[in-house]
């Protein structure tokens, strides 16, 4: 198989129109809060896009809790080989 | 008398290494088929009782919570068998056929006992999948896997004898944390489970097995657990947290771990966390809930794990540090890979949309905002690990240059199974819905359902894109990352070490003391009563006769006296 096939991917000006292709269409997500009747069980569900702000939100902070987790469990690759 | 279908499997596992080529292919495609096949003519009821000592053991308890799981299980098997089906190693078939059918006939058990001798099974049986691996690290791991299952087994027996001495029931029903007991069958079934802190047996072993072996032993042994707790332990309130808990936990692990398949057994931990969660609750929609999760986790589970497979077969790695740019040769594999993602990130028209959301729609009924607030947070989170990075990193992200071919054709079509019920469970959910436990009249697609579910996807997967583009996201990187089993792989080994070091020295010491006296007192005994010795001296003959002569001497002197 040949290693030189050009990808669409392998061109990082088509990532970066993925990136804007998704930035949209959380938009488009975020604005439809306003165009459909809520069936809330909690109060929290009735603030306007507060499912994309949470899943943002706790992403962000799971990431970095995980980063920070890391510089106290991190262990070279052989720790278990004695 | 009829048949038990899970004895197809475990009998039907011996003539195995006796079939070559493609009769063995076409057995064990056929086996487990019919298996499903009896298990869907089995009528609810009691069908196999059998008296021993006293104790009447049911063999096969038909009703709608074990045929649910004993349909998946047994499809599970199939998918399995079709998976491995070019490996020619029977040690691995046969022990996948006991290992499916003593899970299933541990899900067709009516009572304790029967249970127990089917739980160890499983342990014993599933082993087998871990050293087929045949490394030094997957003896070691298997190894630490059979202990921990059997402790499992013993625990489920000890909580058996408590029980039947409070009780004299050895009936598999509802049990409750009611006694000590019952209490102790919770624990065996706990950590088959993988509950919080009895949890590391699963990302210990499951990434150690072969590359099939991993894909059939992510299907029975949890979903077992979960079985069991369902019949035995639904609306036991403790459940909830420590669902919530397992749900929330290990995908913090999962970000950070580099083992791709490793990151699938934190995911699959977070996935029981939801089960266990439905089943805390305890009401019907709940408990439904946790039953379509089981099954449509299997599948999709099984899916990721296969997909994975794929990779470590091909590459000879598993290693998110060392993957990449995987999808330019192997792009059925990613694509099946993705379907796994999307299901299991619960995207609507995904099989996990349809089943996780009568968990989280439960929990929101009863009131409980922060155990839906923890379910979804670990939504989102379990999207942002297992859908976006598994696929990410291992066909995409960085380009590693590697060329392999695609999943052999075996592997592809068993893949493409699982992923077309993945997709047509989520489109069509009413079939699955039929056959839970309870009845069930549900629609997963409202509008406001499905919007809020992309709302919380997409600005996960926004945050991954913003968090990767600025460089936040911490790299994929050769490593060990500290779980629990630090405790009895480097900790306790260590102390007892050290316990040893010291111990030896207070040993030496004790002992020289010991037999320095010793010494002295033989010595001491030897002194006195040795042969030169004050009273065991001994006398020769001729010294006696000449005393005697002495003693007859003095006593004639003295009578003439």
């Amino acid at each position: 198989m040949s290693d030189d096939r050009k990808y669409w991917l392998d061109d990082r000006q088509n990532i970066t129109k993925v990136v804007w292709g998704l930035v949209i269409l959380c938009g488009i997500l975020f604005v439809a809060d306003a165009f459909y009747d809520k069936h809330p069980h909690f109060i929290a569900e009735t603030y306007f896009g507060f499912f994309g702000i949470f899943g943002f939100v706790v992403c962000v902070g799971l990431v970095l809790t995980a980063k920070v987790m890391r510089i106290l469990l991190k262990r070279g690759e052989d720790y278990y080989d004695d | 008398m009829t048949i038990n279908p899970a004895l197809i499997l475990i009998l039907g596992a011996i003539p195995i290494p006796l079939l070559r080529g493609p009769f063995r292919a076409s057995y064990l495609l056929i086996l487990p088929l019919i298996g499903l096949g009896f298990a869907f003519s089995l009528e609810p009821g009691l069908h196999w009782s059998v008296n021993i000592m006293n104790y009447d053991l049911e063999l096969l308890r038909i009703d709608r919570l074990s045929q649910v799981f004993s349909y998946i299980f047994f499809f599970a098997a199939f998918l399995g068998n079709l998976y491995t089906l070019k490996d020619d190693d029977p040690v691995q078939q046969i022990a996948t056929q006991v290992y499916a059918g003593s899970a299933i006939g541990a899900v067709y058990a009516g009572d304790l006992i029967t249970l127990f001798v089917f739980w160890e099974l499983t342990a014993v049986s599933s082993v087998f999948l871990i050293w087929a691996r045949r490394t030094e690290r997957s003896y070691q791991a298997g190894m630490r896997f059979l202990i921990i299952q059997v402790g499992s087994g013993v625990l489920l027996l000890g909580g058996l004898i408590l029980l039947v001495r409070d009780t004299g029931s050895i009936a598999f029903d509802f049990l409750g944390v009611t006694s000590p007991g019952t209490a102790l069958i919770f624990v065996a079934f706990g950590i088959k489970c993988a509950f919080p802190l009895l949890h590391n047996w699963l990302q210990d072993a499951y990434p150690e097995a072969t590359v099939g072996g991993t894909v059939i032993l992510s299907v029975f042994t949890t979903k077992l657990a979960v079985y069991a707790l369902a019949r035995g332990y639904a609306g036991t309130e403790m459940l909830i947290w420590i669902g919530a808990t397992m749900t929330a936990f290990p995908i913090f692990y999962a970000v950070i771990e580099n083992d791709l398949r490793r990151v699938l057994s934190y995911s699959l931990n977070n996935q029981l966390g939801f089960m266990v969660v439905g089943i805390g609750i305890g009401t019907e929609m709940s408990v439904n809930g946790t039953v379509a999760h089981a099954f449509t986790h299997i599948l999709y589970k099984a899916l990721l794990f296969m997909s994975m497979g794929a990779v470590l077969l091909r590459t000879g790695t598993i290693k998110g540090s060392e993957l990449g740019g995987l999808y330019k040769t192997m792009p059925l594999t990613a694509a099946f890979c993705l379907v796994g993602a999307a299901s299991i990130s619960a995207f609507p028209l995904f099989s996990g949309f349809i089943s996780k959301s009568l968990i989280l729609t439960a929990a929101a009924d009863e009131g409980r905002w922060l155990t839906w607030g923890v379910l979804l947070f670990a939504s989102a989170g379990v999207f942002h690990h297992s859908g976006i990075k598994i696929p990410f990193f291992a066909f995409f992200a960085h380009d590693s240059g590697r060329r392999v071919k695609e999943a052999p054709w075996n592997m592809l079509l068993a893949m493409s199974i699982a992923a077309t019920l993945c997709v047509g469970i989520g489109v069509w959910p009413q079939p699955l819905y039929n056959i839970l436990p309870f009845p069930l009249d549900f629609n997963p697609y409202t509008t406001p359902h499905v919007i809020n579910q992309l709302q919380l996807l997409f600005f996960s997967g926004l945050a991954f894109t913003w968090l990767m583009r600025t460089g936040y996201y911490p790299p994929e990187m050769p490593s060990v990352n500290l779980d629990c089993d630090v405790v009895y792989r480097k900790l306790l080994p260590r102390l007892a070490r050290q316990f040893f070091a010291k111990f030896e020295a207070l040993d030496q010491l004790t002992r020289r003391l010991a037999l320095e006296c010793i010494q002295r007192l033989i010595t001491g005994i030897f002194r006195r009563t040795g042969p030169q010795g004050v009273l065991t001296r001994t006398v020769t003959v001729g010294a006696m006769v000449l005393w005697v002569i002495v003693l007859l001497g003095v006593y004639l002197v003295l009578y003439l006296i």
